[in-house]
């Protein structure tokens, strides 16, 4: 800590920082463009100028940027000086020279850093008299559009999309007044991480293309705090509706998660709530054809047939906690089955041994990874927002060198130019490429197998009490003895894993690794984060967080969560229906997607009754005798559990319109009319206590949010930013009296602009706002300190307790694959756009989805004398699928990479033995 | 297709770098050199040879006025416009060669012959105003000496 | 003062460039020889006791900003060393002459200051309008590199230097000493932030010095003669002989080899021989484009950094431009300022849009549509782009002939406001 003065005052602040993190830290108004929490300093726009004075004698200072000088002790400013004020208004001038003011028709209007920054600098009259310089706009794909006119020249967007999210399509091109930035032709951008340049723009250059088509102002909308539904690492999201339409996705602030970064996955799969696809009605398969239910009489309907008592439910991995406890309820612990294939259930209870063990690694404290190994995992496509993260690890290493050079971390290009392309260790085991490679120190190819045989490899050499692997290739074996030794000299390691490769043997390779790692540690004693001040690893709500050597990707938003009510392997509910079972439940799960369409056909044939209870039409909906419509995850509220174990709760945008209702109600509403004593429950808040008092384990996702009762001020916390026109006159055509807000009794927020004007706990904060700040920005003033946890703390509770200490070793090492003659292995490829099941309804994403494929290595190609885009007859056990050929010079050979979640490749078991013939 | 002896003149500048990408200034030039002009092709194939995206070369490319991102004449007139030769004459020299020419700055002659752009200061203050077409300085020009001057571009 | 011309002295009257031969019948290549058998922290306190100053511009002590490089056997290597031959700066043509008449020099003093700091890889960074000094430099290159001065062992030492010619692809700030590194790594020009130092994290984030041209070629001399010869070969503070230039409507525009601190008037009277016959002064900018204009009361001003600075201008690169009475100052200002604003990187707000808006008002004025509005907006821009307010010393350089212009030549600017026109049209 240092003390600096501020006009004259004392004040407490960190050494280590510059003075624009200081001053936003204790909470001043000191305006900025090209400066970004996560982006740190570049000293390019001059917004942030203050007055600096050489001691308390000196009368006149000089200014200086804030954002470029350090906090250093006795440090004496002012940013009320007259001159640093009058500065500060000609740059905002300078910048409008060419801003075409159209903030009407901006999409930006309202949440706009800039306008924000010209009222607080107080910029209002034009002077600048001579023409604007115009630029014509570039189409970048369908997801973000480009109006270059209204730029200001701050650099954010290169340096986020290139120099952060290692993006190489995106630059800026000319000099002086007319820099452009873009593309080097119009096209569709590259980056998986594109859709943050709408966040990172401080105006409206760069805006969201999915909002455009239905758009509206962030004043009209209303939010909701929220999860991402579409993978297993749990972003915060804050969506926006009005009209009963989801209107965008912004990012939620998480001081351990995605901090200020979604990736387009999170941003842009919402749009599928709105889509053509959703179940909206209750529907009835009579012999004539479907008939349509009305809620109350479809909910009669299954409570009858809850009396059943060969009723079996299958839960799901996209559902929430809630949904899925309120099913086992009504079923029973029996007859509660897993709606994930068998496979993948043994690795989710795999993994949830191995991380009970050993902690996973928050996101951010995996940017402060200083060595990092990649095992078997497409971590861009499979958990999109972790690569982001992990692509900062490969600076903690060169940024070493910063400290003997006292250049602190947060001079951004002064710490790059040094660090030139030096890169950090960082290597990637996966069968094919992944787009992390361009980081990599080195790379290693392979068939599940031999990626975990290599892993084991690298334990052994770390840790001998780990098994050894017998017979490796010497280049594998060499290859591990590098990784092992970058790993064991690091401060901070990392294995990162997960269940793309659908592997046991994997994740029992990347425990294996992590768990040497933290024995290691604890001897050296080196888990201590001041071992290095340039990059220290982020304190999170648990101290364990800060020695945790291990992530692991897991499928889906709340994969974990189900893994965790114990359910039964799916298989076992096939069995079931076979001994007789009549009715089976199926909660928001496409079981098309989790087993070979033949098993799917006799288990639908085999069945009096199939009830499913989904947001979208599936396959399996389109089979069900009773399909019942569940409110989409942004109409509903619940739990989900991440890669972390962390439980967070998400909440409803707004009610679920018509007759779609909640899963849990659903099922509630039919266990009254069974008469039935269990779930009798009122709100969510009954749900969880009943799951609390059966899981002991689980109470902790209790707490992860406060409880419905939760009042500030005896008010509730509203879930629409304050205005003063728009949604109170939205339904005034129909009626000019103002229609009371829904109810909203199982949260403590409301639907409407009224309630608690102070900040909410962290768990419950819906949207970014803070007097004058009404851009994104605003999380600067929601936060403890500046880039830290926003105040409360991040959201969220791990569900399980600490690790215990001591060490163990799964022994099982793989033999090395058996190649078959005229045999492939079928391997799962994944896409972040196509391979998840709800965000590739959204039409911007469905829009970049490949269409099914079958990949082969270019030797094996070239064996078979293949040429790119020739049919090809895929054979898997008893299924054909004619699918064109993609030559994929990065596959190993003898591996057949099938895209995941694709068409009608989704419920393949895999990996496989497979065999292969021209069409 | 980078030209055999592009590749070669560029392979002998990476030996001057510890980076590939440090030559991309140096690539340019020499493309430019062999093609008169970086065209999208030339630069995508630079980019590949350099191991770049287009879209980083062009950054580059797009910074530097010596690079012409669009065709020009068989020669290049760069016409000093800095500070000594506006003193000394610069406006009448380029009436005159628009003139002459028939072509505004950033213009190529419709026989292809020329291309003209202004240049900040050639260094020859002292014997102002200058132009250069292509690798000729010409010094203490005058609106009549144009035409000697201009005869030995064909 | 001894009234010797080191720099130019061995020059040929045609303008050809000395060959090895020549340059080493003159004396050349022995200071290198000299300086491999001292220390470098020896070549650097003789570099220091001379007193050179940079010839560049900015006047930084030369041996000062070696001393801030790591030597010895702890420090990163390669090291980096660049000759900053770019001369942009609008009236300056000072480093062409050095070039062009003997690179050998230039060369020489890069081998020397390489000693000094120990460096390993050494580049000319040329710009690329100058194509018979790349034609010249390279010869000479070729030529030592033949000869053994370059390469592996240059003269039989232990460590190497590489040495390479670098042509620029045009740019104003490729002259800034961080925006050349950049350059030199292939990158846009654009400045970067000081600290760190490049002497510290430069060229590919090793310590790197750039020197220009003219403060190169001083280096054999300084070890050949010594400390105190170098002293001596001043008239005034500052130590050395300089190259002057004058260009404008003077009778003799040109290039002299002069002791530092000649007073202005000798330069403009004696060497230039005055103003063109029937022209009167109205004012001069001391060294190029980017300081402060100088006026008649100036004229016995010594020509040396600390004088011309206590006159309120710049020694800059010792090249005057002079402004007659028949040329139009508003005019000239405005000539000056489209090329800064040209010239911009578009790095930092004040410069991209200040530059921007005062070109425009300037040729506003120039067209007779400006008002007295117009010019305390211009006296606004000259302090929005004050040192410390940018990102680097394009725009301060940049505003300095603007505002002294707005001091001096006020009259001029009301007459355009007044009269609808510019009078000199
Ligand atoms: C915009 C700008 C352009 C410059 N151009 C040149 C140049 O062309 N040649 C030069 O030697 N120095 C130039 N300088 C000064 C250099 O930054 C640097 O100070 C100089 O090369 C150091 O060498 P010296 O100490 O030998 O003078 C320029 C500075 C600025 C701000
Ligand atoms: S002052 Fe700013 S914009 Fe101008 S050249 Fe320097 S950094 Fe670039
Ligand atoms: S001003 Fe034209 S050559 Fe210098």
């Amino acid at each position: 800590m240092a003390t600096i003065y501020i006009d004259g005052r004392p004040y407490a602040v960190d050494a280590r920082q510059n003075l624009l993190h200081a001053c936003l830290s204790l909470g001043f108004n000191l305006p900025y463009f090209c400066w970004h929490p996560a982006l740190g300093s570049v000293g390019a726009c001059r917004q942030c100028a203050i007055k600096q004075f050489r001691g308390p004698e000196d009368q006149r200072g000089k200014l200086v940027m804030a954002c470029m000088t350090a906090a250093s002790e006795g440090a004496r400013i002012s940013i009320a000086d007259a001159e640093a004020v009058a500065f500060r208004a000609g740059i905002i001038e300078g910048m409008m020279q060419n801003h075409p003011h159209d903030c009407p028709v901006c999409d930006e209007g309202g949440e706009c850093h800039l306008q924000d920054m010209t009222v607080m600098t107080g910029h209002d009259y034009r002077r600048y008299r001579f023409a604007k310089r115009t630029f014509r706009n570039q189409y970048l794909g369908p997801l973000v559009h480009h109006e270059m006119n209204r730029c200001i020249q701050c650099y954010r967007c290169v340096r986020f999309y290139r120099e952060y999210a290692g993006g190489r399509d995106f630059n800026v091109f000319g000099i002086r007044n007319l820099a452009y930035f873009g593309r080097y032709q119009d096209g569709v951008l590259e980056s998986e991480f594109s859709g943050n340049l709408d966040e990172v723009c401080p105006t409206g250059v760069f805006t969201d293309a999915t909002h455009k088509r239905h758009y509206t102002r962030k004043w009209d909308m209303q939010f909701a705090p929220s999860i991402c539904p579409h993978c297993g690492v749990g972003c915060n999201l804050s969506p926006g509706e009005r009209y009963g339409m989801l209107r965008r996705i912004v990012n939620r602030y998480h001081g351990g998660l995605n901090g200020y970064f979604l990736c387009d996955r999170g941003r842009y799969g919402y749009e599928f709530v709105n889509g053509d696809q959703r179940l909206r009605q209750p529907r009835l398969r009579l012999a004539g054809g479907p008939q349509s239910l009305p809620q109350k009489q479809a909910a009669e309907l299954l409570g009858e047939w809850l009396a059943d008592d060969r009723v079996i439910g299958i839960g799901s991995p996209r559902a929430s906690l809630e949904a899925n406890f309120a099913l086992r309820a009504v079923v029973g612990a029996r007859h509660f089955y897993a709606g994930v294939a068998d496979a993948e259930l043994a690795l989710l209870r795999l993994a949830l041994e191995i991380l009970r063990r050993q902690p996973a690694a928050p996101l951010r404290s995996m940017e402060s990874a200083d060595a990092v190994l990649v095992l078997g995992e497409d971590v861009t496509n499979t958990a999109p927002r972790m690569a982001l993260s992990l692509r900062q690890a490969v600076r903690q290493q060169p940024m070493q060198a910063l400290e003997a050079l006292k250049i602190p971390a947060w001079l951004d290009h002064a710490a790059r130019e040094l660090a030139q392309q030096r890169r950090g260790p960082f290597y990637i085991a996966a069968p094919a490429a992944t787009r992390l490679d361009d980081i990599a120190r080195e790379l290693w190819r392979g068939a599940p197998e031999e990626l975990a045989r290599l892993g084991f490899a690298v334990a052994h050499a770390l840790a001998p009490e780990s098994p050894a692997v017998a017979g490796l290739a010497p280049e594998a074996a060499a290859l591990a003895g590098r990784i092992a030794a970058a790993l064991r000299s690091a401060q901070r390691p990392l294995v990162v894993s997960g269940l793309g490769c659908r592997s046991t043997e994997l994740l029992q390779a990347a425990a294996n690794i992590a768990a040497a790692l933290r024995r290691l540690n604890k001897n050296n004693g080196r888990n201590s984060p001041k071992a290095n001040s340039t990059a220290e690893a982020r304190p999170d709500d648990s101290s364990s967080e800060n020695d945790a050597r291990l992530a692991l990707a897991v499928p889906e938003a709340n994969s974990l969560g189900l893994a965790l009510l114990d359910p039964h392997p799916l298989s076992q509910a096939l069995d079931a229906v076979r001994a007789g079972a009549a009715t089976v439940i199926v909660l928001e799960n496409d079981l098309y997607r989790r087993l070979p369409a033949g098993e799917m056909q006799s288990l639908a044939s085999g069945l009096d009754r199939l009830i499913a209870l989904d947001c979208i039409e599936t396959p399996t909906t389109r089979q069900a005798r009773l399909a019942l419509p569940a409110a989409a995850w942004a109409e509903d509220d619940g739990t989900f559990i991440n890669y972390e174990g962390r439980a967070q709760r998400y909440y409803a945008a707004y009610p679920p319109p018509g007759e779609m209702q909640a899963s849990w109600r659903w099922l509630r509403d039919a266990l009254a009319v069974a008469g039935r004593e269990a779930g009798r429950w009122e709100t969510l808040d009954d749900v969880l206590r009943a799951l609390a008092a059966e899981f002991p384990d689980l109470a902790a996702a209790a707490t992860a949010a406060p409880p419905e009762s939760f009042r500030i001020h005896g008010e509730k916390v509203p879930r629409q930013p304050h205005r003063f026109s728009g949604r109170t006159a939205m339904s005034a055509n129909l009626n000019v009296s103002e229609p009371a807000p829904p109810p909203d009794p199982d949260t403590p927020l409301a639907f409407s602009m009224e309630g608690a004007p102070t900040q909410p706990p962290a768990a419950i904060l819906p949207f970014a706002w803070a007097p004058g700040w009404n851009s994104y920005q605003a999380w600067n003033k929601l936060q403890r300190e500046i880039d830290g946890p926003l105040r409360g703390g991040n959201p969220g509770v791990r569900v399980w307790p600490a690790p215990s200490s001591g060490e163990r070793y799964f022994r099982d090492v793989p033999p090395p694959p058996a190649a078959r003659a005229g045999e492939w292995r079928a391997v799962p490829l994944y896409h972040i756009f196509g391979s998840e099941e709800l965000s590739r309804l959204a039409p911007g994403i469905s829009q970049l989805s490949p269409q099914p494929y079958l990949a082969l290595s270019e030797a094996d190609a070239a064996r078979l004398g293949l040429g790119a885009g020739e049919a090809l007859v895929l054979i898997l056990e008893s299924q054909r699928f004619t699918l064109p050929l993609v030559i994929r010079p990065d596959l190993a050979p003898g591996l057949a990479g099938v895209p995941a979640g694709l068409g009608p490749l989704q419920g393949l078991a895999l990996p496989a033995w497979c065999r292969i013939e021209r069409a | 297709m980078l030209a055999e002896q592009e590749r070669r003149e560029i392979e002998a500048e990476l030996e001057r770098y510890p980076r590939r990408d440090a030559a991309s200034i140096d690539a340019l030039r020499i493309v430019q050199r062999h093609r008169g002009w970086i065209s999208d092709d030339s630069l995508r194939e630079i980019a590949e040879f350099l191991q770049m995206s287009p879209d980083d070369l062009d950054s580059v490319a797009t910074f530097y006025n010596l690079i012409y991102r669009r065709p020009v004449g068989r020669h290049v007139i760069l016409l000093c416009n800095s500070v000594s030769c506006w003193i000394m004459g610069y406006a009448q020299l380029r009436q005159e060669l628009h003139r002459r020419l028939g072509i505004g700055f950033g213009e190529t002659t419709a026989d292809g012959r020329f291309t003209l752009l202004p240049i900040v200061c050639l260094g020859a203050c002292d014997h102002a105003p200058a132009l250069m077409i292509d690798q000729d300085l010409h010094r203490d020009l005058s609106p009549d000496a144009l035409d000697r001057v201009l005869e030995g571009y064909r | 003062m001894n009234g010797e011309r080191p720099l130019t002295r061995d020059m040929k009257p045609d303008g050809e460039p000395l060959s090895l031969q020549e340059y080493e019948r003159a004396g050349g290549y022995r200071a290198v020889r000299q300086a491999l058998r001292m220390a470098p922290e020896a070549i650097t306190r003789l570099v220091s006791d001379s007193g050179l100053r940079g010839r560049g511009g900015a006047g930084f002590p030369t041996g000062q900003k070696w001393s801030f490089v790591p030597l010895g056997a702890e420090a990163p290597h390669p090291k980096y060393l660049a000759a900053n031959a770019d001369e942009m700066e609008p009236g300056t043509f000072k480093d062409r002459w050095l070039l062009e008449g003997n690179p050998h020099q230039l060369l020489e003093g890069m081998m020397i200051a390489a000693c000094a700091i120990e460096a390993d890889v050494a580049y000319v960074f040329l710009r690329g309008e100058y194509t018979l000094a790349a034609r010249r430099v390279e010869r000479a290159i070729a030529e030592a590199y033949q000869a053994g001065y370059l390469g592996r062992h240059p003269f039989g030492a232990d460590r190497g230097l590489e040495l390479y010619l670098h042509v620029s692809a045009g740019r104003y700030m490729c002259g800034e000493e961080t925006g050349l590194l950049n350059a030199l790594e292939g990158k846009r020009a654009n400045p970067r932030a000081k600290p760190p130092y490049p002497q510290v994290s430069g060229l590919f984030g090793k310590p790197t010095i750039v020197q220009n041209v003219e403060t190169l070629a001083c280096l054999p001399h300084i070890i050949t003669h010594g400390a105190a010869w170098f002293h001596g070969l001043s008239r005034g503070v500052d130590a050395g002989s300089k190259l002057y230039g004058a260009s404008g409507k003077v009778k003799r525009p040109g290039l002299w080899e002069l002791p530092m601190g000649t007073p202005l008037g000798e330069l403009l009277e004696e060497h230039a021989g005055g103003l063109r016959d029937g022209l009167k002064l109205r004012g001069l900018l001391p060294g190029g484009a980017s300081t402060d204009f100088l006026t008649e009361r100036h004229l016995d001003v010594a020509m040396d950094f600390t004088h011309v600075e206590k006159a309120g201008s710049r020694l800059g690169t010792g090249t005057i431009i002079v402004l007659d009475d028949r040329t139009c100052p508003v005019g000239m200002v405005w000539n000056l300022e489209e090329f800064f604003a040209q010239e911009s990187c578009g790095w930092c707000t004040p410069c991209w849009s200040g530059l921007r808006w005062a070109e425009r008002l300037l040729d506003g004025l120039e067209r007779g549509q400006g008002s007295e509005a117009d010019l305390d907006r211009l006296e606004w821009i000259v302090k929005f782009c004050a040192p410390g307010n940018t990102f680097c010393a394009l725009a301060p350089g940049a505003v300095e002939p603007l505002g002294s212009a707005l001091k001096y030549f006020r009259e001029d600017f009301m007459a355009h406001i007044r009269e609808r026109r510019c009078p000199w049209s």
